[in-house]
């Protein structure tokens, strides 16, 4: 359980702060050691965490956390024993919840919210359920304190973007690159364009995940905005064995760099 | 009240549908919705698509009328012949439609799914007549059983991505055809093969199908002298099976029946779920994962079907009801050897349907239009395998 800690309000107060925004993304269930990962990144300086609920079908996920997803999957990972897992420990950074609507959708939309509730979760990412599809989910959330937040893409036009942060709860992601989830060689144009596009929009901070996946990368996408999601690098480590040492030191060289800015 | 009308501004038949994409997608979707509609109310765009698929596709297909299977089976069968049109199924109706507003919405490139590897021959074949790149995503498991069809592709100039997550079948070849999608949507197309997916593909694929069921229509009233009393489907996606239905459901009081794989039977057997960008019946386990189908046919293993089926269902306007692997190779035998006619292995679930409810669900005596969707020759060598020992 985290320490029922607003995902907004952290994350708001940290900008205040003059500080870059660093939010890893691990996948929910993948090994057994997963929740000492989890407070590894937090130990490494995280700001936040996104924890995957995995999804048989991911559509947005690219190979590295498509394989970590069946992995988990694999062990027997549900729902149930990722929640569960969560409400065991008390984490020092607020959590939020990736997963596909299918999962919400399943469990019943009220229910879900209840369950994170109870885990102690703050917020949750849906990149399947867009927001026209959004208002039993939002409503039933809203009822837990459970804070919706919205990604904005490349491709989003400018009058559906100011929607899109106005709505948006926690933080504002940006979809920095066309694509799924993985890694990259280089910070793509796209990043830039639209770290500038939406932090002109709106207060929240505003963070950018897809593709980021080296110290540097995360540096050079934080000039624009307030801070970077880093996910299939930090899973592509988990796969390989890296464990919790392995989170914690490459976490850790995230934010030395964003720190550096 | 209309059965088969358009769906909700928000692009949902009921309760199912909708628009469930990841934001990269969610303009394209938009822009797509308003591409067709715009094209659907242009005179020109339709009479181009009806001439291509007069002069190239070979339409309208006959309805055949299938004496000796009748008199076998006490009923009077006639078969809508999709399996006479250029590349051997119902799949290129849709993808001259999709190409040509591809083309009209400045779009060089398309991408699409396949299982039995049709959808992919309809593709490859419109890429290549309208001057379009092509790229296929198929399960390696289809790829081994739909040989012929991966090398039709090839051959027509498509790139065949084989496709090894999950099932390694259609279901994953939807996922991966729409993670390619996010990645390039600002110049590619993607050309979905069935009335599934986000809205609008759904109505329009529909749309681009109902020409099926128009003709069988006006077919029925010159041939049976009147409507049928039931009109039977195979049910994958549901693309054959809907535009069939779009012929008959507000026009007469026939029993539209669509018929799934016991593998894979996501209206009889689901419950709603969200995936591939839509709500609709799907096969998943108590966690909301999506199950694997398992079906002898690769055109009809999917675990999820097109809202507007579930839509039907509900309403009781159509009904489902599945056969299983060992029913549809009797019916491939049976179509062949008593009416010269091998179908493919998604019609022959029709044919199967309508040889085991003979009699039964089907009076004795009623008329019965079958949409026969695709000819058999891509089935050959999976077929030779499972009949072999019962042939002369
Ligand atoms: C001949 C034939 N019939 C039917 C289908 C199933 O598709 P649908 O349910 O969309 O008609 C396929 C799909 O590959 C096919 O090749």
């Amino acid at each position: 359980m985290s320490i029922g800690l607003s995902l907004g309000t952290t994350l708001a107060e940290a900008k205040m702060h003059g500080r870059k925004l660093l939010v890893p993304y691990i996948t929910g269930g993948l090994g057994t050691d997963w929740l000492d990962v989890l407070e590894a990144v937090i130990a490494a300086g995280a700001d936040a965490v996104e924890v995957g609920i995995p999804f048989s079908d991911p559509i947005m996920d690219g190979p590295i956390i498509q394989e970590a997803s069946q992995r988990a999957l694999d062990s027997g990972a549900t729902p149930a024993s990722i929640l569960g897992g969560l409400a065991e420990r008390s984490f020092g950074a607020p959590l939020a919840v990736m997963t596909y609507y299918n999962i919400v959708h399943h469990a019943g939309v009220e229910r879900f919210a209840g369950w994170l509730d109870t885990a102690g979760v703050s917020g949750v990412i849906l990149p399947d359920l867009p927001v026209e599809e959004m208002g039993e989910w939002k409503s039933c959330a809203a009822a837990r304190n459970i804070e919706t937040v919205l990604l904005v893409a490349p491709t989003t036009p400018d009058d559906r973007a100011q929607k899109l942060v106005d709505e948006s709860q926690g933080f504002v992601y940006a979809v920095g690159v066309m694509g799924v989830t993985g890694e990259r060689n280089a910070l793509a144009s796209s990043a830039r364009t639209i770290s500038r596009r939406l932090t002109s929009m709106t207060d929240k901070p505003v963070l950018i995940g897809i593709g980021i996946s080296t110290p540097e990368q995360a540096k050079e996408a934080s000039q624009d905005a307030d801070g970077v999601v880093v996910g299939s690098a930090l899973v592509r480590r988990l796969l390989e064995g890296g464990g919790p040492d392995g989170a914690f030191d490459f976490i850790s060289a995230i934010r030395r760099a964003v720190d550096a800015l | 009240m209309s059965f088969m009308g358009p769906p909700s501004e928000a692009g949902r038949f009921g309760d199912f549908g909708g628009v469930y994409v990841p934001e990269s997608l969610f303009a394209a979707c938009s822009e797509l919705e308003a591409g067709f509609s715009d094209a659907w109310a242009d005179a020109s765009f339709r009479s181009t698509y009806y001439q291509i698929l007069s002069n190239y596709a070979g339409r309208p297909t006959p309805l055949t009328y299938a004496g000796r299977l009748s008199e076998k089976l006490g009923v009077e069968l006639y078969l809508k012949r999709e399996d006479l049109t250029h590349t051997g199924s119902h799949k290129i109706n849709n993808v001259v439609g999709q190409a040509l507003l591809a083309k009209r919405m400045g779009k060089g490139r398309i991408i699409a799914e396949t299982g039995a590897g049709q959808h992919g021959v309809a593709t490859a074949t419109a890429a290549a007549v309208f001057g379009l790149d092509a790229t296929i995503y198929m399960g390696e498991v289809d790829i081994q059983r739909q040989e012929l069809n991966v090398f039709r592709m090839r051959l027509l100039g498509a790139k065949v991505v084989a496709v090894s997550s999950g099932s390694k079948t259609l279901k994953d070849a939807i996922n991966e055809a729409m993670r390619e999608w996010v990645a390039s949507v600002e110049t590619t197309h993607y050309c979905i093969g069935s009335v599934m997916g986000p809205h609008p593909y759904p109505y329009m694929v529909r749309e681009f199908q109902r020409i099926i069921g128009e003709e069988a229509y006006s077919q029925s009233l010159d041939q049976l002298g009147g409507a049928p009393d039931f009109v039977v489907a195979c049910v994958g996606g549901g693309s054959n099976a809907a535009g069939t239905f779009a012929g008959f459901a507000d026009t007469c009081a026939a029993v539209l029946v669509g018929v799934e794989p016991a593998g894979g039977a996501a209206v009889g057997r689901g419950s709603p779920g969200v995936v591939h960008g839509m709500r609709s019946m799907l096969l998943q386990d108590e966690f909301g994962q999506v199950e694997e189908a398992h079906s002898v046919s690769a055109g009809l293993d999917y675990p999820g079907v097109g809202p507007e089926h579930s839509y039907l269902n509900s309403t009781g306007r159509a009904e489902y009801y599945s056969v299983d692997d060992d029913a549809v190779l009797d019916a491939v035998m049976l179509l062949s050897q008593t009416e010269g006619i091998i179908p493919a292995l998604e019609p022959a679930h029709a044919v199967a349907w309508v040889a085991s409810e003979a009699g039964k669900r089907i009076p004795l005596g009623s008329k019965v239009v079958l949409t026969m969707s695709g000819r058999g020759d891509k089935d050959a060598s999976v077929a030779a395998e499972l009949l072999v020992g019962r042939l002369r």
